[in-house]
């Protein structure tokens, strides 16, 4: 169970496949066009359930509960050894030696 | 009818109480408009910008000479070739870009006209921007962002600018891939009665203004002349044209203004398959062609942004060579910025090599950069993606399906579009509109030559249409 005031994020479908833009490439015209929003919630619920939320700016917004206390979770990266490589051209190229 | 086609057909009337400006005043009979005129209508001179910045903490960046990028540039430069290559740190403004001047003027202008909070479409910078400065003058703040495919994977670079928003106190409204964003976003315009923080308002134009008359001002101070080359980032267009504009209004009237884009060509930039396959969210040709050859594709009726009224040059360069040369500009300069915002500066490390000595190039911004949008995290995610990553020749680069990192920072090149080509795209629109002279006036401006050059290239049109 997750609390009613707990920070979640929500999933909405705003269009279906045959609700949207005409000017679409074709792979993107069989999809729906969706939402994520984050919010509190407004009452108690489980995630899957049509909820309410309060967004930011204060704002109602229903949608499908899908994460409770939503975090960030971007980062730098695996290491790639190309990144590596590339330093090592730099930094070689710019030793003062002469070059073919 | 679908809620996706009636909410189109109310666009001009939200438009119109989410700008309060009203471009009709602006048309000319024909095909035309007045630009000098939409843009002396927001009302601001150059130096009420330069003081309404100031209040908000923008602009005044700092101009740096890259003196070791210069010297790696004339390694592969003849002797007495390679030109002083400079840097205007926009990545220190506010919020981290050059945007912080464009938001600038969008929220003085909400402010003034007591709105209680903006809204901006955008999965770039410019979020972070308007978050920021909206944060500062007590307005609520929504940004509608572009940010993931149908699997739900969100592009990470566009993640960040969502954190960036949220820790500025914005309401983050992500989007999966499709020009529907617009929907979205004027559903909310009607929803909250915000104003319209539109990146292509004359507002957000003329905060660029300023950029340009400092880049002048800086290398006066710096070399005793102007620059001779500015190097422009171009996606939109208005990073381009408010410098371009700025240096003329400047004085610096001989200065050569270039305009480079990352070459995507190929990508589909509304295909949900193609949204992840890209290592660059913006600077490149997926939006600066398009809006170079029809700028009124924005979300305002007039785009006070039109490149092809100042470019002299455009010129692409590959993913893999922007990432290189992010890499030289933090190994060499102490600088970790971009990558986007290096689109430009991969270019002049190429342009000066055929410049003299003594000529100054200025590249003019930078970016923060961070988690998601930092170029390990952006080429470690094409790797997860299936993107086949090389060293080699940058030219072998297929937007899609490899990056190739230059394997020698003289294999860093530019391929140039004719401005022809782009003009002619531009004329394509009205090959079957009957154009009277004040319309070959008005284009002969658009795109910057001459009257008889705009009527060739219009015949130059018909022919190929015969073929």
């Amino acid at each position: 169970m997750i609390k009613k005031d707990t920070w979640v994020e929500i999933h909405k479908v705003l269009l279906n496949p045959h609700e949207r833009s005409e000017h679409i490439p074709q792979d993107t015209k069989r999809v729906p066009f969706e939402m994520r929003i984050k919010g509190r919630l407004l009452n108690d619920a489980e995630v899957g359930d049509q909820v309410e939320i309060e967004t930011e700016t204060k704002r109602i917004e229903t949608g499908i509960l899908i994460k409770a206390n939503p975090y960030y979770q971007h980062d730098f990266g695996t290491y790639v050894e190309k990144v590596r490589i590339m330093k090592d051209i730099i930094l070689f190229e710019m030793e003062d030696h002469d070059h073919e | 009818m679908s809620s996706y086609e009636r909410m189109l057909l109310k666009k001009n009337d939200i438009m119109k109480d989410a700008l309060k400006f009203d471009y009709e005043l602006f048309e000319y009979p024909g095909i035309g408009f007045d630009y000098e005129k939409l843009m002396d209508h927001a009302g601001f001179s150059l130096d009420d910008v330069k003081r309404i910045q100031n209040h908000q903490q923008v602009g005044n960046t700092p101009m740096v000479e890259l003196k070791q990028l210069t010297k790696y540039a004339r390694k592969f430069a003849k002797k007495g070739y390679g030109a002083r290559i400079f840097l205007k740190d926009e990545a220190m403004n506010l919020s981290g870009s050059f945007k912080a001047r464009r938001a600038a003027m969008a929220i003085y202008q909400a402010k003034k006209l007591g709105y209680q909070g903006v809204i901006a479409a955008t999965s770039g910078n410019y979020g972070a921007a308007v978050a920021a400065l909206a944060a500062k003058n007590n307005l609520k703040c929504i940004i509608v962002q572009e940010c993931f495919d149908s699997k739900g994977i969100g592009q990470p670079e566009i993640i960040e600018k969502a954190r960036a928003c949220e820790a500025y106190g914005a309401e983050v409204v992500q989007l999966s891939v499709g020009p529907e964003l617009f929907y979205e976003f004027l559903k909310l315009l009607e929803e909250t009665k915000y104003f319209n923080a539109s990146l292509y308002s004359p507002y957000g134009i003329m905060g660029i203004e300023t950029l340009g008359e400092e880049i002048h001002k800086d290398i006066l101070s710096l070399c005793g002349k102007a620059p001779d080359v500015v190097v422009c980032t171009n996606a939109g267009g208005g990073n381009l044209t408010g410098t371009a504009r700025g240096l003329k209004k400047s004085g610096a009237i001989h200065t050569k203004i270039v305009a480079a884009s990352v070459d995507l060509t190929g990508l589909h930039m509304a295909s949900d398959q193609d949204f992840n396959k890209k290592s660059f969210t913006t600077g490149h040709t997926g939006f600066g062609i398009p809006f170079t050859t029809n700028p009124d594709r924005s979300d305002v009726p007039r785009s006070a942004a039109r490149p092809l009224r100042y470019m002299d040059q455009y010129v692409l360069v590959n993913q893999g060579s922007v990432f290189f040369i992010t890499q030289a500009l933090a190994l060499l300069e102490g600088m970790e910025r971009g990558p986007a915002g290096n689109t430009s500066l991969a270019a002049a490390f190429k342009l000066s090599q055929s410049m003299k000595e003594d000529e100054i190039i200025v590249v003019q911004e930078s970016e923060y950069t961070g988690a998601g949008k930092h170029f390990n995290a952006q080429i470690a995610f094409a790797k997860e993606r299936g993107i086949e990553l090389k060293m080699g020749d940058p030219k072998e680069e297929i937007p899609g399906k490899n990056l190739v990192f230059p394997s020698s920072g003289q294999m860093i090149d530019v391929k140039e579009i004719p401005l022809d080509d782009l003009r002619k795209t531009y004329l394509k629109r009205y090959k079957d509109t009957l154009l009277f002279e004040e319309d070959y006036e008005y284009l002969s401006l658009e795109l910057n030559t001459t009257l008889t050059h705009v009527k060739t290239l219009m015949e130059a049109n018909h022919e190929t249409k015969k073929r």
